[in-house]
């Protein structure tokens, strides 16, 4: 009998050893979140439309799949932000101010397409580059707070949100140049400082995702393979242990708050200066006082993607996916909305999936386990030769 | 003078939000549980209580017992709602500043996708008055009257005896003082056998009480009754936050730091009505910018003498100790 139950531990050893891995729990917890936030999100539709929630449901997770384009087109910005949120999470800090790093990015870049006077070349790329710098430094202002000053840079970062975004409000419409006072909108931006668009009929899929996606493979190696992202990560997982060791804790909350309000700064850039469908025009920014839901959208993609840059580039999509979906969900007379509280039960969930899958992962365990009990003399029999086996891996693995 | 008491009369009720939301996100982290979420539970209360108004405003109760009892209303709506965060926070161990940032993104789009599919607006419009002109005999006594007693909500006085309430609980009751040693060390508490997931819950749900009738509170003193799903609360909940850092998580302490925001709000939104500030030309948008900025300021100068509760924001696991 103990020998069976040593082939029993030792089979669930190779099971284990695929469901135990990093990767897979994470992969698992954020199915677990979706699934629970698309039950919720459908439960709401329920409440508040019975007789179409069904039709409504099935636009919300399959409507996506009818524009892959615009999918990726909405992905970019959020894939930004976020990297933004993910990156700093990395480092135990929590980014909440991708907000205003994403509207000071996407100021700078529209002060760049309207007010620099370049050839049309590099004029986006330069326009980009501010955006990204703007973002900067939007980070930097947190960082130098938590860094030096020790203040939690939640508040901080949510206080330069609000002055971000009134900043940036009350300089465009200051500007004539900039601004349509009776459109509450900007002007549409020159061709030229637009992101040269893929060229894919019947959507405006530009340069920005394939951007975007590399900046996050970038992200990946600096963190798999340089000693900055190295330390990073360690200061993220234990902050004494890192100083201990001698890692320069304070310049790198500095630095990260910098590359991620860069990250964030850029996902404006890429959002403001891509082309949109009507020739001609381009997308627009409207000063009403109301902080960017790119930023907030950013720390659902970062949970969802465990905050590691290629499963954010999935989670960006799939987020995108479904926001498609629920503007598809208003032709069954819903409301895009819907999507939101998706999203916030997502994020709700995700902060305590893994724990919620070991929780689950015990009551099958504790099934099967039963399970066992009532079939052992057909598992004795089966399991025979794999006694043998096992004992033979043993021996082998004593020796 | 004039001036003086106009500004007076609009800051005390953008105060007394700002003040029972801020003690709310104080008994909740003197418990240890960060309160993020805390945006989230005044517009969930806001909109229960002006649901309420809306359901009732054509029955013609007076408008003062309607004010209570939607306080009711919006102080039980927050009350459920900071379940949520505590049963994520303290039952699950979740990390609770991403539970709180769920929290306060799922309640506008809920409020907005209702709104706009029920009411065909962004929010709910009530057009019950809820303004008292001038309390009788109280009204007339030279510079108080005019300062505290004219052309102000009942909500001024419900939040000052809140106030009282609260310090009362903090300082002099064995409830207070448990709270306080959860949110400081939980395992000597549990040592001593408190059980420090209760408290946490308590706490929590205390924030939640206040926070739902401080965002009826801002509804009723600051939106004329209305409740807005895209603007919510503008920010309040954060500048709460604030508020509850700047009064060093000490009840009176917090009455004060609120009455200075509310007064930099006020002045931020009265600038053309001062001759003085007119004057100075300067653009509207940097006094709407002075709390978050002042916030930044003291956050900068308290930081090294915070007392904050040690153990805020930690999941309590009885197995670490």
């Amino acid at each position: 009998m103990q020998e069976k139950n040593s082939t029993i531990k030792k089979n669930k050893y190779d099971l284990k050893s695929i469901k135990d891995a990093i990767g897979f729990s994470s992969f698992t917890s954020a199915l677990m979140a979706i699934f629970l936030g698309l039950i919720v999100g459908f439960i709401v539709m329920l409440a508040a439309k019975p007789s179409s929630a069904l039709a409504g449901f099935q636009n919300v997770v399959f409507g996506g799949f009818g524009r892959i384009g615009d999918v990726f087109y909405y992905a970019t910005p959020i894939l930004m932000t976020g990297l933004a949120v993910g990156f700093a999470f990395k480092m135990g800090l929590f980014n909440i101010g991708a907000s205003g790093q994403y509207t000071m990015g996407m100021f700078f870049a529209l002060y760049v397409g309207f007010m620099w006077d370049l050839p049309s070349s590099i004029h986006w790329i330069v326009a980009v580059l501010a955006g990204m710098i703007g973002g900067m430094l939007w980070g930097f202002v947190p960082g130098f707070f938590k860094a030096v000053l020790n203040v939690n840079e939640v508040i901080t970062s949510i206080m330069f949100n609000y002055i971000g975004m009134y900043l940036v409000d009350m300089w465009i419409q200051a500007s004539p140049v900039m601004y349509v006072s009776n459109k509450t909108r900007t002007k549409y931006l020159p061709a030229d400082v637009q992101i040269p668009s893929l060229g894919i009929p019947g959507s405006n899929v530009n340069l920005g995702i394939i951007l975007a996606i590399l900046i996050a493979i970038v992200l990946y190696i600096v963190l798999q393979k340089t000693t900055f992202g190295y330390e990073l990560k360690a200061t993220g997982l234990n902050k004494h242990a890192s100083e201990y060791a001698g890692m320069k804790g304070k310049r790198n909350i500095i630095l990260t708050m910098v590359i991620a309000g860069g990250l964030s700064g850029l996902g404006g850039a890429f959002a403001i200066l891509a082309p949109s469908g009507i020739a001609g025009s381009s997308m627009t920014y409207e000063p009403i006082n109301i902080i960017a839901a790119n930023g907030f959208n950013g720390m659902a993609v970062a949970l969802l993607g465990n905050s590691h840059p290629i499963g954010i580039i999935f989670s960006a999509i799939f987020i995108s996916h479904i926001q498609r979906g629920g503007t598809l969900a208003s032709l069954v007379g819903y409301k895009p909305e819907i999507i939101d509280v998706v999203i916030a039960v997502i994020i709700y969930f995700s902060a305590f999936a893994m724990i919620m899958n070991t929780a689950v992962a015990n009551f099958f365990k504790k099934r099967f386990g039963k399970n066992h009990d009532d079939n052992t003399a057909l598992e004795v029999q089966s399991t025979e030769s794999n006694i043998k086996q096992a004992s033979d891996n043993n021996i082998r693995e004593a020796e | 003078m004039d001036t003086v008491y106009y500004l007076v009369q609009n800051m005390l009720p953008v105060a007394m939000p700002l003040l029972l939301v801020a003690l709310g996100g104080m008994f909740s982290e003197v418990g240890g549980v960060v309160n993020i979420a805390l945006e989230g539970i005044m517009l969930f209360g806001a909109f229960f209580g002006a649901l309420f108004v809306l359901l009732v405003q054509n029955t013609g109760m007076d408008p003062q017992t309607v004010l209570l009892l939607g306080m009711l209303v919006a102080a039980a709506a927050g009350i459920i709602y900071s379940l949520l965060l505590s049963f994520a926070a303290v039952t699950m161990k979740a990390n609770q500043v991403i539970t709180g940032t769920a929290l306060n993104m799922l309640i506008p789009a809920v409020i907005l996708l209702f709104s706009k599919m029920f009411f065909t607006s962004d929010g709910i419009t009530t057009s019950m008055n809820f303004y008292i002109r001038k309390i009788p005999v109280l009204g007339d006594i030279p510079i108080l009257g005019p300062m505290f007693f004219q052309k102000t909500y009942l909500t001024v006085f419900i939040g000052i005896v809140l106030l009282i309430i609260s310090v009362i609980v903090f300082y002099k009751t064995r409830f207070g003082l448990r709270l306080r040693a959860c949110g400081e060390h939980p395992h000597a508490a549990d040592s001593v056998g408190i059980n420090v997931h209760k408290m946490r819950y308590a706490g929590t749900c205390i924030s939640g009480f206040l926070g739902g009738i401080g965002g009826f509170f801002y509804s009723v003193g600051v939106m004329d009754g209305n409740v807005n799903g895209h603007t919510g609360v503008a920010g309040f909940g954060f500048l709460a936050l604030a508020v509850m850092i700047f009064g060093q998580w000490r009840p009176i302490k917090i009455f004060l730091a609120a009455l200075f925001f509310a007064f930099l709000r006020t002045l931020a939104y009265s600038v053309s009505l001062i001759p003085f500030l007119r004057d100075l030309g300067i653009n509207q948008t940097y006094y709407k910018m002075m709390p978050y900025v002042a916030t930044m300021i003291v956050l900068a100068f308290t930081s090294k003498k915070s007392r904050a509760p040690k153990a805020e924001g930690i999941p309590y696991d009885k197995s670490q100790r």
